[in-house]
């Protein structure tokens, strides 16, 4: 493994500083679940590496019925999943967060990281996508705010420009009669990156027979994790059906644009969008009439 | 007389002598070696799957701070036409060199090109990266069918067919052609009511043990060379070392550390000899550790193969005729285990009318190595899937054609070999005898399916010194690599002799020269041979003893006994005196006493399994889960149950995740796309249920308890059964395997 500097930050404006000064040659260590393999294996280059663990603002974790929930960057998967308030307004959400890693990799892997880390296949991204979550980015020229589903640009590139670096995302407080559902296909049970990812909320209405709202989002399907917006806006004012659904999952399908890998092959991803899709919707259906 | 045999110890599950150590992270493998000077090396490997080498130019590795040595296969003694004997076989010198470090050619990516000795392995690894090495990139060949067309890229120029004995003028990639055949095939296809003729693939697989290989080398300044190391066998690496370094073996020490897992895969070296050249180079102790990268890409997985399987048989279901033609990848050097699938294929039935070609074939992949019961999975894939297919369309149960079928005492092999006692139906008959083959299985989608499966298991050499102690313990001194509880059921063996507790048995693996000649941990001969010789020299102990207490009496040795751990007087003096209480007298009787046995014995006795699986597939994904799994196998006796079992479920996991997602997986550049754990997708415990493991005992006439070899058939038919389960569910039937998803898929006609 490389040389590298390590430096812990105790403030935004420190550690903006420091990746101003640095540039392309620092990288932002929270979890470190992705970067320090990265690094390990040679396939990023870091000279510095700027831990922000320290930084009050990346650890917030706060949860209110009416405003919703601020996430900090640097906040790991089992706070997330350790909070029944959160289990219960975003499933998704742990869906996600259950199933990245194993369990000693969720005490130190978050969301945040799995963000930046920009992985097409990222089981973290589809439900921020979905919840409406909004990311909180500062930067030399002070905040901007980025919804989820443009955050990533590329597999490992994100909208964050020289200096930037991401705080919070902020999801709004989910609406009554909704809820949300996300699932991968991995060929084992666990331990595994996704061969397909989908993600889906729904509201319905008062009766739960119509579907209010609904938002699709698709992993390892693209260059970047995709919010599925035409199959979403199909399912507006439609009544809960199996055609309903099978019509949202082929218009999902419509905009993959898999490639064949170790992971999966393209005709075998597409395929699955329309399965994942299917499933996820009717998770998340389904979880809106068990609600009591 | 052995059937019913009443034993102290055998039989019994007492804690393993190595649990405690392992368990609390106390015991040593070759990582944790440490000596002072440790220099650190690091292997540079091609990045090319088929490449001629140009030049080497190592200067700006060696100028770089701290690099104190850099080797290439220049540095090893020229190997000429030598043909080597490794005890298991004549192998060319050449290759064998070569497959250490590339000479002229680099035959896979990830060949071991050059190598570097730093102060700190992060030094070795950027100074491998400074390593200039020109290559002239040639066309890969990596599949057999492909390897074998007549004008395909030829890896060796040199290299020629050699079929039944005849040498081929043309150089090819076939090495060989072997061919068994017995009675009339043409005679019994004739006789046969159904005929099914299948075709199958399978995948490039690796053991995927836990441990990565590591050495540790240092030459003395008198020229002893030691290598501290994870191998199978120190016998076999010193054997190894000494050929491919011409270097005498007496100048040799191998110390064996504990060993995280082999299955095979640790009986071939790859960076020992690298190490001790290192450590020549730079005349100081250097440890070269292998990343898991490595491990996949640089040692020897288990081939992939093209067989196709062809079987006929009455409507009364009785087997006339079978023929094979099994095609298997050695990788880069010739030495596929095509030889120990041919022997195994057809070996769960009494056939009159057998042939059944193999074919030996290089392609631009590492070179294979042995991976539990090497070669038979492969085979019984096609076998098993094709009897399944012949009982279904005669409408018989397929553990009923199994029965109707089986091998028995006396048949004869279509290699050659006629059966001693084996009891290849008594485990058809306990797995038709099972509740899960007549629990209900009737959901959607949710199949069950059987298949069998053999080894032959091996003998060979192995040694065992018994020191006796003082206070009735004995230290049990032996070769054998110990990776799935061997400490324990050799004491075992010695104990039950001296009718002392497994407990009072200390045994230690030990070094070249602390112990006489052992072979490998491998074919499942640990137990049965090293145990045999832990037996002979418990007895020789026990001869000993009884002349002790003869001169303590003053008796004749013959009017001494020794039963139930006490030695008496027999025909007039009244004696008694207990094992132990005689232990503590051995000084004044005549000094201590040491046993030892050697064996190399004949009898190993071939172990037959059949394996009981319920799938689930999910139609939509193709995804298959395993629901139950009954592994019925015939250990001849068990000497240790819980070990028996855990080998049993070992293998029966390690061939589960063969039969649905293990491979290697390859771009068209002939480079592994999924290297690591993460993309190498071995099944982890929760893609498993509980494997129940169910022990038949018909013991082995070859071994004074019975025992046979246990840890390589249960291997054998796990993918073939899955397969059938497969096929029980939704109605296809798989040929290929991983039977992975997406092929599911595929075969469902939904992709």
């Amino acid at each position: 493994m490389r040389d590298f500097s390590y430096i812990a930050a105790t403030t935004i404006p420190e550690a903006v500083a420091l990746l101003d000064e640095k540039g392309e040659s620092a990288r932002i260590l929270a979890g470190g679940t992705d970067l320090i393999v990265q690094v390990r294996e040679a396939r990023r280059d870091v000279d510095w590496m700027i831990d922000i663990k320290s930084i009050p603002e990346v650890n917030v974790l706060d949860y209110n019925a009416d405003s919703g929930l601020t996430l900090g960057a640097a906040v790991e998967c089992y706070k997330i999943y350790a909070d029944d308030a959160i289990c219960d307004a975003y499933p998704s959400l742990i869906d996600a967060t259950t199933i990245i890693g194993g369990t000693a990799i969720q005490g130190r892997a978050g969301v945040g990281g799995n963000l930046c880390n920009a992985s097409p296949a990222a089981d973290g991204i589809p439900p921020l996508i979905v919840l409406n979550a909004t990311c909180v980015i500062a930067g030399p020229n002070g905040e901007r705010e980025v919804p989820a589903e443009d955050f990533c640009t590329a597999p490992g590139q994100t909208v964050l420009e020289k200096g930037e670096m991401l705080v919070s995302m902020k999801i709004p407080a989910p609406a009554s009669n909704s809820s949300s559902y996300y699932l991968r296909f991995i060929p084992r049970n666990e331990m595994d990156i996704a061969v397909v990812g989908a993600g889906a909320s729904v509201t319905l209405d008062a009766a739960k027979q119509t579907i209010v709202s609904a938002r699709i989002a698709l992993a390892a399907v693209a260059p970047t994790p995709l919010f599925a917006e035409a199959a979403s806006a199909r399912l507006a004012g439609r009544e809960v059906s199996d055609e309903a659904i099978d019509a949202a999952a082929e218009a999902a399908q419509a905009i993959a644009r898999p490639i064949s890998d170790m992971r999966g092959t393209a005709e075998q991803r597409t395929h699955l969008v329309g399965v994942l899709t299917r499933r996820a919707l009717n998770g998340a259906i389904q979880r809106v009439r068990d609600a009591t | 007389m052995l059937e019913n045999k009443e034993y102290k110890v055998i039989g019994t599950r007492p804690i393993r002598h190595d649990g405690v150590d392992k368990v609390t992270g106390r015991a040593l493998y070759g990582a944790d070696f440490q000596a002072a000077g440790l220099l650190h090396g690091r292997v540079l490997r091609s990045p090319h799957a088929h490449a001629r080498i140009i030049s080497i130019d190592t200067s700006r590795a060696e100028a770089l701070p701290g690099v104190k040595g850099v080797v290439t296969a220049k540095d090893l003694p020229d190997p000429g036409d030598k043909i080597a004997d490794l005890g298991e076989g004549a192998v060319n010198l050449k290759h064998l060199c070569d497959n250490i470090l590339a000479s002229d050619k680099v035959l896979y990516k990830g060949h071991a090109v050059a190598a570097v000795a730093a102060t700190n392995p992060h030094i070795a690894e950027e100074a491998c990266t400074l390593i200039d090495v020109e290559y002239e990139v040639l066309p890969p060949v990596l599949e057999v069918r492909q390897a074998m067309e007549p004008d395909a890229p030829l890896l060796h120029e040199h290299l020629r067919t050699t079929s039944l004995g005849e040498t081929a003028d043309e150089p090819s990639n076939v090495a060989s052609h072997i061919q068994h055949k017995l009675g009339d095939p043409e005679k019994g296809f004739a006789e046969a009511d159904v005929i099914i003729e299948r075709e199958f693939v399978t995948g490039t697989v690796h053991q995927g043990y836990i441990e990565p290989h590591n050495a540790t080398a240092h030459y003395n300044q008198d020229g002893q060379l030691t290598i501290w190391c994870s191998t199978q066998g120190a016998f076999t690496v010193r054997e190894q070392v000494a050929e491919i370094l011409q270097y005498p073996i007496s100048k040799i020490k191998v110390v064996p550390m504990e060993i995280g897992g082999g299955f095979g895969g640790k009986i071939s070296v790859y960076i020992k000899p690298v190490a001790a050249l290192l450590a020549k180079k730079t005349g100081k102790p250097v440890k070269v550790l292998m990343n898991r990268a490595d491990v996949f890409e640089g040692t020897g997985p288990t081939p992939a193969s093209f067989i196709r399987v062809k079987m006929g048989a009455t409507k009364e279901g009785k087997i006339t005729a079978a023929e094979a033609y099994l095609a298997f990848e050695a990788g880069a050097y010739p030495g596929s285990p095509v030889g120990p699938g041919a022997m195994c294929i057809f070996a769960p039935y009494s056939i009159e009318n057998v042939i059944i070609d193999g074919y030996d074939v290089v392609v631009n992949k590492p070179k294979t190595a042995p991976y539990r019961a090497p070669g038979a999975p492969n085979a019984a894939f096609g076998s098993e899937t094709v009897v399944d297919e012949i009982a279904e369309k005669l409408g018989i149960d397929p553990l009923e054609i199994r029965l109707l079928n089986g091998a028995k005492e006396g048949d004869r092999r279509a290699d050659g070999p006629v059966h001693p006692r084996i009891g290849c139906i008594e485990t058809v008959e306990a797995a038709k005898a099972h509740p899960h083959y007549t629990a209900p299985n009737g959901k959607k989608h949710h199949g069950r399916g059987v298949a069998s499966g053999y080894w032959f298991n091996i003998g060979l050499e192995s040694s065992v010194t018994i020191n006796v102690n003082s206070d009735g313990t004995i230290n049990l001194i032996e070769g054998s690599t110990d990776i799935g509880g061997t400490r324990a059921s050799i004491a075992m063996q010695a104990a039950e002799v001296l009718g002392i507790s497994a407990e009072s048995v200390n045994p230690s693996v030990v070094d070249t020269e602390s112990v006489g000649y052992t072979a490998v941990t491998g074919g499942s001969r640990t137990t049965y041979a090293t145990g045999y010789a832990a037996y002979e020299a418990a007895q020789d102990v026990k001869r000993q003893m009884i002349a002790r207490a003869a001169k303590l009496w003053e008796v004749e040795e013959a009017n001494v006994q020794f039963a139930d751990g006490e030695f008496s007087s027999i025909n007039g003096k009244e004696e008694q005196i207990s094992f132990r209480d005689l232990c503590a007298r051995l000084g004044e009787t005549g000094g201590p006493i040491v046993g030892s046995g050697t064996v190399n014995p004949g009898g190993a006795g071939g172990a037959y399994a059949t394996h009981v699986v319920d799938v689930a597939v999910d139609e939509e994904t193709g995804k298959v889960d395993i629901l139950r799994y009954t592994a019925v196998q015939d250990a001849g006796k068990a000497i240790h149950p819980s070990y028996v079992e855990g080998q049993i479920q070992g293998g029966a996991v390690q061939g589960i995740g063969w039969a649905l997602n293990e491979e290697y997986i390859y771009n068209a550049e002939g480079e592994m796309t999924n290297a690591s754990f993460l993309d190498y997708r071995m099944p982890t415990c929760l893609d498993l249920p509980m494997i129940d493991a169910v022990i038949v005992e018909v013991p082995n006439p070859g071994h004074p308890y019975g025992v046979r070899g246990v840890g390589e058939v249960p291997i054998v038919p796990p993918m073939a059964a899955i397969a059938n389960a497969i096929y029980d569910a939704i109605g296809v039937r798989m040929t290929e395997l991983p039977m992975s998803p997406d092929r599911l898929l595929k075969a469902m006609g939904k992709i």
